[in-house]
């Protein structure tokens, strides 16, 4: 069994005006135990609504239309988030978010946060000296100087140290998977190396063993993901391994997305990176073609009446009828 | 083209911030020229003083010692640089206000001019500059900041800067947030409406694959110094110091080993 299931996957926003925008609609995937699953896309694609999705977190106005997720066999949907809280959260599920200044309160030292972590799930049963013991054990993995980190505001640290802290705090009560929602791109290119360097450690370590990283940048995940899932506008439009995806995408917008690059390589200079015109659809409406039609090059008359289905091309996922 | 007249001076360029045990020595002695019409773009790690830099250059700070000039002059009254001279912040969601809609505040923007062009106008230079990054006006209507996601707000910043049409721009990690296809559609119209307005921008960015695409000359800022700057062959290609050796090879690339999984990092 997988450790980790997305089975037709579908939420949607109820807006003000009792409309539906469908964020993310028939995602699925598997996930076994040690894999690393990235996930790439466009902003505003659903990439966040996923995580909440898969967290089981469908708060107002996010609301579940169809699917379920599975941790470990246990479905996820249509439970309170009491619940999810106390049972799946941080022991099974844990989540790095964003933006790691807005994650962390500003009044409070990150002992005092992670301590919260620990007390909020296990109850006032450990005294503080040893709670403070076993979050001084766990941040000294993360390579920092500890003592001072965990004394200090979040103000009073770097980029780089408040996202380990995140990280860490995250990751304190051991939970099975992390899903990582653009851990880095808020950081610059060297932090961004030690941050994946250090989560790579984590992984050596066995403090945690899955996780989903999510970002936009599709060069980073060819080195720390395992296979990647590319979505578009709420569908996942092609899956397969990282050196698939990377060097040999078929479905028309990953292919879009891997001449889009830049690099400061010789002769990349003169090099233009390709645009795709056009904007992403407007989700509030049903959409019954493919998605991405309007914008591609590569489509035919009937792309935009028929509905896609994933159907397997060269051992990997796609979403597109003429992908070959 | 770069013609001859000096936008950005700086001479001698210190900024020191505290005082005491507690004084932060941001800048330490820069000195550089920014022509017209030149695409500068500033390339450093974290905390090497490049938006402290920026802000010298929107009039914001003013130097401890030494000299900044902007056409020859000290900035005096930030209203008359601001008439000339727009940011594009790193943040795109503490720069909007969460309680008026995007176009309220995209709108509003026109108000810095001591000549505000008519209501019409003004309505009409926003929808061109909302189709140019690629939102649909109609669709925008009656929203507020914290319905976008972040990517989206990212190019509402740009908008302003579509709307406004400055000659000198100061892009602080504009394109950071979004991912490669919009990033190249940005890139895209900033070097059209460049053309335009024969304007000058400032990037500033870790990133220096966008730096060799861009721009004119590169400076490479560490530690309150420039400390290489040249024409995008020369840094990239040839670097001679550390730092730049250390920026190139921290970036992720298709073709090259990053970090080893199960390894610590390089």
């Amino acid at each position: 069994m997988a450790l980790f299931e997305v089975k037709n996957l579908s939420l949607h926003y109820l807006t003000r005006f009792g409309s539906k925008v469908h964020a993310v609609s028939d995602v699925s995937f598997e996930l076994e135990e040690g894999e690393i699953l990235g996930i790439a896309g466009e902003s505003g694609c659903g990439k966040t609504t996923l995580v909440s999705g898969l967290m089981g977190l469908c708060i107002p106005p996010l609301y579940p239309s169809q699917g379920d997720v599975f941790v470990e066999g246990d479905p996820l949907m249509n439970r309170t988030p009491q619940d999810i809280r106390e049972n799946i959260l941080s022991r099974k599920v844990s989540m790095i978010p964003q933006g790691a200044f807005n994650a962390l309160n500003p009044t409070r030292r990150i002992k005092d946060l992670a301590m919260d972590v620990i007390v909020s799930h296990e109850g006032k049963k450990a005294k503080k000296k040893e709670m403070y013991e076993r979050i001084f054990k766990r941040f000294e993995l993360l390579g920092m100087d500890t003592a001072r980190v965990l004394n200090s505001y979040p103000v009073q640290l770097t980029a780089g140290e408040r996202q380990r802290s995140v990280i860490g705090i995250s990751t304190l009560l051991n939970p099975k998977m992390v899903i990582a929602d653009e851990p880095t791109s808020a950081l610059d290119v060297t932090t961004q190396k030690q941050v994946i360097g250090m989560i790579f450690d984590l992984l050596e370590k066995k403090v945690f063993s899955t996780m989903i990283f999510i970002t936009h940048e599709l060069p980073l995940l060819r080195h720390v993901a395992d296979r990647i899932c590319v979505m578009y506008a709420g569908e996942i439009v092609e899956m397969g391994t990282s050196e698939q995806l990377v060097f040999d995408p078929r479905h028309p917008y990953t292919k879009a997305l891997m001449s889009a690059m830049l690099s400061a390589e010789e002769g990349a200079r003169g090099k233009k990176p390709e645009a795709i015109e056009g904007a992403p659809p407007f989700l509030g409406n049903e959409i019954i073609g493919c998605r991405f039609a309007p914008r591609c090059k590569y489509a035919k008359e009937d792309c935009k009446t028929k509905k896609m289905e994933i159907r397997i091309v060269g051992d990997r996922q796609v979403r597109c009828d003429y992908a070959e | 083209m770069p013609n001859n007249e000096i936008i950005f001076e700086g001479k001698n360029l210190v900024k020191e911030f505290g005082h005491g045990k507690t004084l932060c020595t941001a800048l330490k002695g820069m000195n550089f020229q920014i022509k017209e019409g030149e695409i500068v773009t500033l390339v450093g790690g974290s905390a090497c003083g490049k938006s402290v830099l920026a802000k010298h250059m929107l009039g914001f700070l003013q130097p401890t010692k030494g000299e900044f000039l902007y056409r020859g002059k000290k900035i005096t009254n930030q209203r008359d640089h601001w008439q000339d001279v727009q940011p594009i912040f790193q943040d795109p969601f503490s720069a909007f206000n969460q309680f008026y809609t995007i176009r309220e505040q995209l709108e509003d923007s026109f108000n810095v001019f001591y000549k505000k062009p008519s209501k019409a106008e003004v309505k009409k230079r926003v929808d061109d500059a909302l189709l140019a990054v690629n939102v649909q006006p109609s669709e925008l209507e009656g929203k507020f900041p914290f319905e976008l996601s972040g990517g989206q707000m990212q190019r509402m910043l740009l908008a302003r800067i579509f709307a406004l049409k400055p000659k000198v721009l100061i892009a602080d990690e504009a394109t950071s947030m979004v991912d490669a296809c919009v990033r190249a559609n940005i890139l895209d119209y900033l070097m059209k409406l460049k053309e335009e307005l024969n304007m000058t921008i400032i990037f500033i960015t870790h990133d220096i694959g966008l730096a060799y695409y861009v721009s004119d000359r590169i400076f490479i800022v560490d530690d309150g110094q420039i400390v290489e700057q040249g024409t995008p062959d020369e840094v990239a290609l040839t670097p001679k110091t550390a730092v730049t050796r250390h920026l190139l090879d921290d970036i992720p690339d298709i073709h090259k080993p990053w970090i080893v999984r199960n390894g610590h990092a390089q």
